[in-house]
């Protein structure tokens, strides 16, 4: 039941605007969004939503600068006064330090495709599904809470060079926590979805009862630093904050790990363990996102004239090297770096890695595995040093097998230097960060890192 | 301050016509409950570094939502075109989505009452509205600082920017509730960073003006005095720079306003969310340790403890005339004498718990941050009182042998259930024999919640007390974000734990 608005047509919005714009160039993005959530707590739904959105970007260049004016509309007659609105702004623009020429191209063959969408009816088999959960953990005294979210954001992107670029992207996410009934052992699974076609919500609610099981034995440990395995999910939080912090402009500013001491940044130089490969790639199988920039505004780390610029693979770190920062075309050229614009997926690899988690347990003899983490913030960028916490199931293990659950812990560890001292690694699969997969960063393939000697700083009383 | 009125451009748009269409539309299905909630909000963004320019952007989001209770389920939805078509459909969505959602709804939703308020109007205190100043002149000032501030001695570069928000609602149902509201906020902030030639070491310093509830006369005028703080960045931040790295330990801590709202923020203002505490953030932002159970028992901290939640304090980030279940705005105790005495709270959940806490109403937390978004309750302006004739910052420094005086926030994070915090600030000084004696470095302070309130020895008095805030408290599924406020005065922490940051990273 998606709501269709101006005509279902977003792209002709964006030629309105190309079309009405007096500046010397334009570029119009539209991102047409429809997105259903259900929400769920204490065996019951709670919140729910469909929306629809259309949101508009125009930029208007004119001189030596240049004027991004957005809004929500969804009518011919709201983007001329978007677009009158930047024109203006244009012509008494401070010059933008980014400017360049705007990116070339030609209309895509899929420009005039009608943009995709969703509706609450992706989640009939999950809600089906879900409902018999709730009956049977009524019924076994567990108690569960969770969100089931999808979205697809069609975004065309226009330029007056006669660049016509679209990009349909789904997003979606599964997150169930479970709980017994007084409440002192806590579990959960999650994970990304581009369509929900792959989401079993009677495998989630039964893995749900394992790792409930797995707590029923609970086990109280002190602080200290503690063999540790981190599954995909918590990886991915860490690798998240890594790539986040991989600005080029601010590691040059000598504001980050990534600063060279005395000015620059560490390209070039090895900065983790060999086997590391830290990478994006727009085509990745299953991570699949935008294959070319958009940028709204301009900022430390994009601008608004590389609308449009293609994106690939790009490696962040190879063999342990560091080898790319995220650059604007007006970042790299001073630093002699090619132009590595961010991608909205990352993906590590761990050389020479196989197995699953599963593995990894077996071959402990005395440790922990955690579910996933929660509250990572960051205490100090030159170490990257990041503080959170552990999150709902906290695993004991003991000659291979897990044994029971473990209080919760407060850390503080920094993402680079954990790829200096895992030990084993995992093969590398699709993963979803408990802490920013939801609303920022959805789309990561990690593998489940041991680390020795993971620095667990206090106890946290929370189950 | 002048007496503002709503926006001309915001009171031309068909909104009450719109209203009166999908509330018509929803009350055919028989909905026991239904209101519409039609948004405006403009935000401008820019920022700047060494002088120059980086970026700007203007933005606006705009459109409108149905809610109903229908078989005792929620259905919402919302859409975007302005048209009573549009509004028609978005009324048969969300009773649509209330049909698929009954299903699973195993317990009725009811909803508190509220009186009518009928065609009322409220807005925010302020002088200038932002958004009417040009562009050039703001970043002109801005620009300014920085390419003064990059020419002190140790500044490698100087950073600033500035988000401006303007929003305006209308609510109505069909209770018969129709309000319109507006509300201006500002969050400035200014940066300069720095390297240590010898070390190698990096660092920053960044203002400690708040965010607040106020126009362009924030920048202007003499609310902050920004002038004598852009003066100071430098100077702190070479002595940061250059200070000796703590000791990890034990250490009394005098805390001003600028850091300890941060700390009020996520270990009593999201602890005392009444949602939190009834599980139904327990996959996401999380529980609370303040169960309901504990009302009026909790020790939550030592006697000299009071803290009130509000919606109505001037110039505060989550002030409101009336929240968006159409509740009008008030004040009430959280904490009183140390103990657990109060929640913040929605229709919802005031109709089972409101009997006991707010004479069966809600206290107004209900929030939505765009149109596109279901109501959930968020934050009141949580805020810690001073003592009436308490001492000033240097009376409390000089209670103190061995300590760390704290300014400014930094990184913060707790735990899900709101037991167990680390934060850092901007400035820490060493206190020795109840005298400031030049900053530290790698210091972070770590707690559990009922501990670090509970060593709470003393709050300084009214001439402390300072609002905090910020604009980007998160929570919910799918993710919102609110602005909120936290007033507090300088308090003296006997015995808190304090690391070393550079030795908790170190293997």
């Amino acid at each position: 039941m998606a709501l269709q608005v101006g005509g279902g047509h977003p792209q002709r919005l964006v030629e309105h605007a190309l079309e009405s714009s007096t500046s010397e160039q334009c570029i119009a993005i539209v991102e047409d969004t429809t997105s259903a959530n259900l929400r769920w707590a204490n065996n019951t739904l709670t919140t729910n939503g469909v929306m629809h959105a259309i949101d508009v970007t125009v930029i208007a260049f004119q001189g030596d600068g240049n004027a991004s004016v957005s809004g929500t509309a969804a009518s011919l007659e709201q983007v001329t006064a978007l677009v009158a609105s930047a024109d203006r702004a244009a012509t008494v623009a401070d010059a933008a330090e980014d400017r360049a020429e705007l990116v070339t191209g030609d209309a895509a063959r899929n420009w005039d495709d009608p943009p995709g969408e969703t509706s609450i009816e992706v989640f009939e088999d999950f809600a089906a599904q879900l409902g018999e959960a709730f009956a049977q953990a009524d019924a076994e005294s567990r108690i569960l809470y969770g969100f089931v979210f999808h979205e697809v954001t069609t975004t065309y992107l226009g330029s007056s060079t006669g660049l016509l670029l679209r990009h349909v992207q789904p997003t979606g996410h599964y997150g169930c926590t479970a709980k017994n009934a007084d409440l002192t052992n806590s579990a959960w699974v999650g994970g990304a979805t581009r369509d929900f076609s792959d989401v079993d919500g009677a495998r989630m609610a039964s893995d749900l009862a394992t790792r409930l099981s797995w707590g029923e034995r609970r086990v109280d440990l002190p602080a200290g630093r503690y063999d540790t395995i981190l599954p995909p999910s918590a990886v991915s939080d860490l690798m998240i904050d890594a790539y986040w912090s991989a600005g080029a402009r601010n590691a040059d500013d000598g504001q980050t790990i990534f600063s060279r001491p005395g000015g620059g940044t560490r390209i070039g130089e090895e900065m983790v363990n060999p086997g590391v490969r830290l990478y994006s790639d727009a085509t990745y199988a299953g991570l699949e996102c935008a294959p070319f920039v958009v940028a709204g505004g301009s900022s430390d780390r994009s601008s608004v004239y590389d609308n449009g610029f293609p994106l690939g693979a790009t490696d962040w770190i190879r063999d342990g090297r560091l080898t790319s920062l995220i650059q604007t075309r007006h970042t790299a050229g001073p630093m002699g770096q090619p132009t590595t614009p961010a991608v909205d997926n990352v993906v590590l690899d761990i050389a020479g890695a196989s197995g699953t988690e599963v593995d990894l347990v077996a071959g402990m003899e005395d440790g922990l595995l955690l579910t996933c983490m929660w509250y990572i913030r960051e205490v100090d960028p030159q170490t990257m040093l990041l503080t959170g916490l552990t999150r709902d199931g906290v695993y004991r293990i003991e000659g291979g097998e897990i044994t029971g659950a473990v209080n919760n812990f407060r850390y503080n560890e920094s993402p680079i230097d954990l790829l200096n001292r895992y030990t084993h690694a995992s093969k590398t699969v699709p993963s979803f960060s408990r802490e920013w997969g939801d609303d920022f960063f959805s789309r990561t393939a990690t593998p489940a890192l041991r680390i020795p000697d993971f620095n667990m700083s206090s106890v946290s009383q929370a189950l | 301050m002048a007496q503002n009125e709503i926006d001309p451009t915001f009171l031309a748009l068909p909104y009450q016509r719109l209203a009166q269409v999908a509330l018509g539309r929803a009350r055919d299905f028989g909905v026991s409950h239904a209101d519409f909630r039609f948004e405006r909000n403009r935000y401008q963004h820019f920022s700047v570094r060494d002088g120059a320019l980086e970026g700007a952007q203007d933005a606006e989001d705009l459109g409108f939502a149905v809610r109903v209770i229908l078989d005792g389920a929620w259905g919402f939805a919302s859409g975007v075109a302005l048209t009573e078509s549009e509004a028609v459909t978005v009324a048969e969505t969300a009773v649509t989505v209330a049909q698929v959602a009954a299903k699973m709804t195993s317990r009725p939703v009811v909803l508190a009452p509220e009186p009518v308020h009928e065609d009322v109007t409220w807005v925010s205190s302020y002088d200038v509205d932002p958004l009417a100043v040009p562009l050039a002149e703001k970043t002109g000032l801005f620009a300014g600082w920085t390419r003064d501030l990059l020419g002190a001695e140790g500044v490698d570069h100087a950073t600033a920017s500035l988000q401006q928000v303007h929003e305006n609602k209308y609510y109505a149902d069909l209770g018969g509730s129709s309000i319109t509201q507006q509300r201006i906020r500002l969050e400035p902030h200014i940066e300069v960073h720095g390297a240590d030639q010898k070390t190698g070491a990096f660092d920053s310093m960044r203002t400690i003006a708040p965010p607040v509830g106020r126009g362009w006369e924030y920048l202007t005028g003499d609310l902050f005095d920004f002038g004598t703080e852009r003066a100071q960045l430098p100077e702190l931040l070479r002595e940061k720079l250059a200070a000796p790295s703590v000791h990890a330990g034990i250490y009394d801590l005098v805390i001003h306003p600028s850091n300890l709202w941060l700390t009020i923020h996520e270990s009593i203002g999201h602890a005392t969310e009444l949602d939190r505490a009834l599980g139904y953030e327990a996959n996401y932002a999380g529980t609370s340790f303040a169960t309901y159970d504990n009302l009026g028992t909790l020790a939550y901290g030592s006697p000299v403890m009071h803290v009130t939640g509000d919606r109505t304090t001037e110039h505060g980030l989550a002030t409101v005339g009336f929240d968006d279940e159409g509740v009008e705005a008030q004040s009430w105790d959280i904490i009183r004498d140390g103990v657990l005495v109060g929640y913040q709270l929605d229709r919802q959940m005031a109709h089972t718990y409101g009997a006991q806490l707010n004479e069966g109403r809600s206290n107004g937390c209900a929030y939505a941050d765009s149109p596109g978004h279901i109501p959930i309750q968020r934050m009141a302006n949580v805020s810690l009182q001073p003592a009436a004739d308490g001492p000033d910052t240097d009376g409390l420094i000089s209670q103190v042998e061995r300590g760390i005086y704290v300014v400014g926030d930094k990184s913060w994070s707790i735990d899900m259930q709101r037991y167990n915090f680390q934060f850092t600030a901007q400035r820490f000084f060493r206190i020795e024999d109840g005298q400031l004696k030049g900053q530290l470095r790698d210091v972070a302070y770590q707690a559990t919640t009922t501990d670090f309130w509970g060593s709470m020895e003393a709050v300084g008095g009214p001439q402390t007390y300072q609002l905090g805030g910020a604009f980007n408290c998160g929570k919910a599924q799918p993710g919102q974000v609110a602005a909120v406020s936290h007033g507090s005065p300088s308090a003296l922490f006997r015995d808190i734990r304090i690391l070393n940051a550079t030795e908790e990273g170190t293997a």
